[in-house]
């Protein structure tokens, strides 16, 4: 009976599956659905969440402002979790754009995942904006991949000339996270810039994320006594970092990048990260009004202050849209195959390059992250702003531009 | 002469799979169906390991990263030249990467074979949970190695392997690795595996040889374990090393378990059914993997065996089934 | 010199967090030939209930020494409960079925605790609130080390010569032996064998709470994912050590701590997480049942 009743079970959940698929086959309506991917689940969760938070703010905004729609269509926004795997983000991917028909895709935060979705979208010309995935390989993938974020190695050249011309050091350490790319290649590129400037790295250590103790790297720095320590890594270690070089008795400055960012960092790190800096995309008090109005709707929908991944996703959801208005205003005829279930594939295919064509000439949106224009390579060319943590708070002690 | 005629008919249906297939269904839908085939050799695989022989194996993992790595960088320095190569030379395209996925993967098989072996070695010492934990061990020491070297990408992982897998070359894989296992089971040196599982005292008193016997066993479940590395990297075209956690190598136990220890059809079953669950559960979103792990348990304490114990499902057992089924009914 | 002492000292503190969450996993090891994989969540748990604990009690704007065992006793009972509930319904059920069934279960349970403790508690990591002001203590030639080490050394080391006691001089500790022997004989004997397992995994839950609530408060970032690799090295530490003895666990995670250290600080600190590993290949070839284990009795 047991035996009759399990195997009945599953065949019948392979069924249900089965039909299920068939079942939510095509839109029937005329809708714009757009596509977003991220870590919801898992490790990173926070930056899928941040994500998810960003474009909801987008959409709430296009609903106040147009009722939901963009050229007569309703936009919908289908987001899907990848659960931070890089296998998990190509599936999501697939299904997105080919399950869901999606017109255009907002992901990922993590450069490894945006690397395995980012593919599959150029495969299928569908774009695909990541909104903070900072390693200059995302956008290589080809020519509808964009970001709404600077690069590594400029954030790199940043930080090192922030270290040495406003900081006046020349001796530091660097500690990289050896598991995540993103502190690997930032690491890499802040220590070109630094060197080229004259100064000097002591010592290189590393840890691996979700390490706890860090006692033993900082141990081996303190005997070298560095002028400041880089940390190229996420807020998630920065914290423990900083209390545990604080215990050894390690007075030097941290130094950082946009990995940094969260509203947990300071809570994790208290008074240790006192003195420290980190560049960023954005600093809360910064009196660009745009940047304002979106603090006051995103503190209203969801009881705090946002991290810069919501901001870059607010962005890169806005520029979506501004795109399509665009589109939509030029050339209606092609736009209607975006969001028509009758349009054929070759129909939705020349209006996906219309809109990469849009995209890609991108000139002076004015987003909550700074002003944004495409390059060649299609990526943003925008300033970086340095936070300096004085007193439990952040400030902004200085904006580079490139 | 059988087998012969078997092997040709399925890999005829293969390639008619293969032609018909993607015209059908979405490529969304072909992926899962591609996942669902390397998670079986891998659950098959392991099966030969833990199933049959009853060595707790947790590096499953590891064995599939060697092969995953191994065949791409192979693909990547040598396999891509061959295939422009033989193409140029007039060859039609998908049989010259055919031939250099094959070479690819089966490279990547050995090489996993090879770690098999050296892993098997201290089985000869060790057993049960220690075993366990030193293959889990193994694992994770391999997904450091792959971190630490820089010539196959590190942490950034491996990029640009070309996507040449396809329903056919993952429908071998599959095919190969069942009727192996299906012929050993049926073998003399199956029954001496299955020996070894339910007593190996008695088995080593009754003349078996239980050593070489365990790491053939190991050998053989590593092949085809990389082999299903090299099918994940050929088809998904990036590698990284966080695909290679312990937390897959329990994934792959899971589905050994829950289909039964030692059924092959079980070890097919459940590999499908785990691969198509987190699926299924997407409109869930945030409760997804909750309501996964809740499933898990559930049909643990509802089916401790696995679903089908050690049993098969053949033609002639469910021919038998169905009256009886019908009767209570 | 200074640098090798005070990595000295970073990898014996260090090595004491993993012989406090290793001495649950060998315990309920020793008697139920079970890998709980699960323990290293419920040590999620502890840190997480120690986390509201303190601040509904106040201890984190107010901190002082009552308070803090106050909390650390309510998450060590809370996680008993929990231990209790996943005993009696995840792991009794599967009790009677093979032991790779009950690990399967052990594995969903895990998963569970994580994945709904990410919904329950959410995903951004936490700050575990300062319930005992840190305060560094010099321990000559520039050497130092923080009171919240000693606490945890010292709560580790307690717990330990506890659990000694209660295995080895009272009578749940005798039938716990007894029942580690043989389910059968014990059941025999008139113990109630099922009474004993569930009493050895509440104990079991407690100390990985304890573990949960004093790293938190030496490391004060919890998350729902923090059990996962503590746990998993713990584990290696048990197994290091001779699964099933206490003072091998102990032991086990000392050795692994240094080790550990010691490879980052002199070696590479990259090659961190495979050293645990490689340490335990070559100590299980030596010594196939770990440091303190006894060699299985092979009975045919």
């Amino acid at each position: 009976m047991g035996s009759r009743y399990g195997l009945r079970f599953a065949l019948a959940g392979t069924l249900l599956f089965a039909l299920g698929l068939a079942g939510c086959g095509a839109p029937t309506k005329e809708e714009l659905v757009i596509g977003e991917y991220g870590s919801l689940t898992g490790g990173d969760a926070t930056f899928g969440q941040s994500t998810k938070a960003g474009v909801e703010v987008a959409l709430d905004e296009l609903i106040a402002q147009k009722g939901g729609k963009i050229g007569g269509m309703p936009v919908r926004v289908v987001v899907e979790d990848d659960q931070g795997k890089a296998e998990e983000a190509a599936s999501v991917v697939q299904k997105l754009i080919n399950q869901d028909r999606v017109i255009a895709v907002v992901g990922e935060v993590a450069s490894s995942r945006s690397l395995a979705g980012g593919p599959i979208c150029q495969q299928n010309g569908v774009p695909m904006i990541s909104p903070s995935s900072t390693n200059p390989r995302v956008t290589l993938v080809g020519d509808y991949i964009f970001r709404m974020c600077y690069l590594d190695d400029f954030q790199g050249q940043v930080i090192a000339r922030f270290a040495a011309d406003s900081l006046k050091l020349s001796r530091v350490a660097v500690l990289k996270d050896v598991k995540n790319d993103y502190s690997i290649a930032l690491a890499q590129y802040f220590t070109e810039a630094f060197v080229k400037s004259g100064g000097k790295v002591l010592i290189e250590q590393s840890y691996s994320s979700n390490d706890q103790d860090f006692r033993a790297q900082l141990t081996a720095m303190k005997a070298k006594s560095p002028q400041a320590i880089v940390v190229p890594g996420y807020y998630t270690e920065v914290g423990l970092i900083g209390r545990q070089a604080r215990e050894l008795g390690i007075v030097a400055p941290i130094l950082g990048g946009d990995g940094w960012e969260s509203q947990k960092l300071l809570e994790i790190g208290g008074d240790a990260l006192n003195g420290c800096y980190y560049a960023n995309h954005w600093s809360l008090d910064q009196p660009n009004p745009k940047l304002q109005s979106f603090l006051a709707t995103y503190r209203g929908k969801f009881k705090g202050d946002p991290d810069a991944i919501a901001g870059l996703a607010y962005d890169a959801a806005t520029v979506l849209f501004q795109s399509l208005e665009k589109l939509a205003s030029e050339d209606p005829a092609t736009f209607r195959a975006l969001g028509s279930s009758k349009a054929g594939t070759d129909a939705r295919k020349a209006a996906a390059g219309k809109l990469r064509d849009i995209l890609a000439s991108t000139t002076g949106f004015e987003g909550v992250t700074g002003t944004v224009t495409m390059d060649e390579n299609r990526n943003p060319k925008k300033p970086i702003v340095v936070i300096a943590i004085r007193g439990g708070k952040k400030t902004a002690a200085a904006i580079l531009n490139p | 002469m059988r087998q012969l005629l078997w092997s040709l008919g399925v890999v005829a249906v293969l390639i008619g799979v293969n032609i018909v297939l993607p015209r059908m269904i979405n490529p969304y839908i072909a992926q899962i169906i591609v996942l669902c085939g390397i998670n079986i050799i891998l659950a098959v695989s392991l099966n030969l390991i833990n199933g049959f022989t009853g060595q707790f194996s947790i590096g499953h993992a590891g064995f599939m990263a060697i092969g995953a790595y191994g065949s791409a960088m192979f693909t990547l320095h040598v396999g891509m030249r061959w295939a422009a190569g033989l193409s140029a030379a007039g060859v039609p395209e998908p049989i010259a990467q055919g031939t250099a996925l094959l070479v690819a993967l089966v490279l990547g098989g050995l090489l996993a074979a090879v770690a098999g072996y050296l892993v098997g070695l201290p089985s000869l010492r060790l057993r049960g949970d220690y075993l366990a934990i030193v293959t889990l061990g193994f694992g994770e020491i391999i997904r450091v190695l792959i971190l630490n070297v820089d010539a196959v990408g590190g942490a950034r992982g491996l990029p640009g392997i070309p996507g040449w897998v396809n329903f056919f070359w993952v429908g071998i894989g599959v095919a190969g690795v069942i009727f192996l296992s299906r012929h050993l089971a049926m073998s003399t040196h199956g029954r001496a595996l299955f020996a070894i599982r339910d007593d190996e005292v008695a088995a080593e008193a009754l003349g078996v040889d239980t050593t070489s016997y365990k790491v053939l066993a190991f050998v053989m479940g590593s092949f085809f374990a990389g082999v299903a590395g090299g099918l994940f990297a050929h088809f998904l075209s990036y590698l990284n090393p966080n695909s290679f956690t312990f937390l897959k190598s329990i994934e792959v136990i899971a589905m050994v378990v829950l289909g039964g220890m030692g059924s092959i059809s079980g070890a097919v079953l459940a590999a499908i059914i785990l691969t198509l669950m987190p699926e299924v559960l997407r409109p869930v979103k945030d409760y997804r993997m909750v309501l996964y792990s809740l499933m898990l348990i559930i049909l643990m304490i509802t089916r401790p065996g696995g679903l089908l114990g050690s049993r098969e499902i053949s033609l002639a057992w469910l021919l038998k089934r169905r009256r009886p089924a019908r009767e209570s009914a | 010199m200074t640098e090798f002492l005070q990595q000295l000292v970073n990898g014996i503190t260090w090595g004491s967090v993993y012989a406090l969450i290793a001495l649950g996993y060998t315990m309920v090891y020793g008697i139920l030939r079970l890998i709980n994989f699960a323990h290293g969540d419920i040590y999620m748990l502890g840190a997480f209930f120690g986390y509201y604990a303190a601040r509904l009690t106040g201890a984190a704007v107010d901190p002082n020494p009552f308070k803090a065992t106050g909390i650390l006793l309510i998450s060590m009972v809370g996680c008993g409960l929990v231990g209790f509930l996943i005993e009696r319904f995840a792991y009794k059920p599967v009790r009677k079925s093979s032991r790779l069934a009950a690990l399967i279960t052990a594995i969903g349970v895990s998963l569970l605790l994580e994945n709904g403790g990410q919904i329950l508690f959410g995903a951004d990591p936490k700050f575990f609130p300062q319930i005992i002001r840190a305060s560094n203590i010099p321990l000559g030639m520039g050497v130092t080390i923080s009171n919240q080490q000693v606490i945890i050394l010292v709560v580790s080391f307690a717990l330990m010569l506890g659990l000694r006691f209660i295995v080895l001089h009272t009578r749940a500790g005798k039938a716990m032996r007894a029942v580690s022997y043989s389910h059968t004989a014990a059941s025999l004997m008139g113990i109630s064998v099922s009474r004993i397992i569930t009493f050895t995994f509440v104990l079991g839950s407690m100390l990985a709470a304890a573990a949960g609530v004093l790293v938190a408060l030496q490391n004060p970032k919890i998350e729902p994912y923090m059990g996962i690799m503590p746990g998993l090295k713990a584990f290696v530490a048990a197994v290091l050590g001779g699964i099933g003895n206490i003072p091998g666990a102990v032991l086990g995670g000392l050795v692994m701590g240094i080790a550990e250290v010691m490879v980052v600080g002199y070696l590479s600190p990259t090659w961190r997480d495979a050293i645990a590993f490689v340490l335990l290949i070559i100590i299980l070839l030596v010594r196939p049942s770990g440091l303190l284990g006894q060699p299985p009795a092979e009975k045919v």
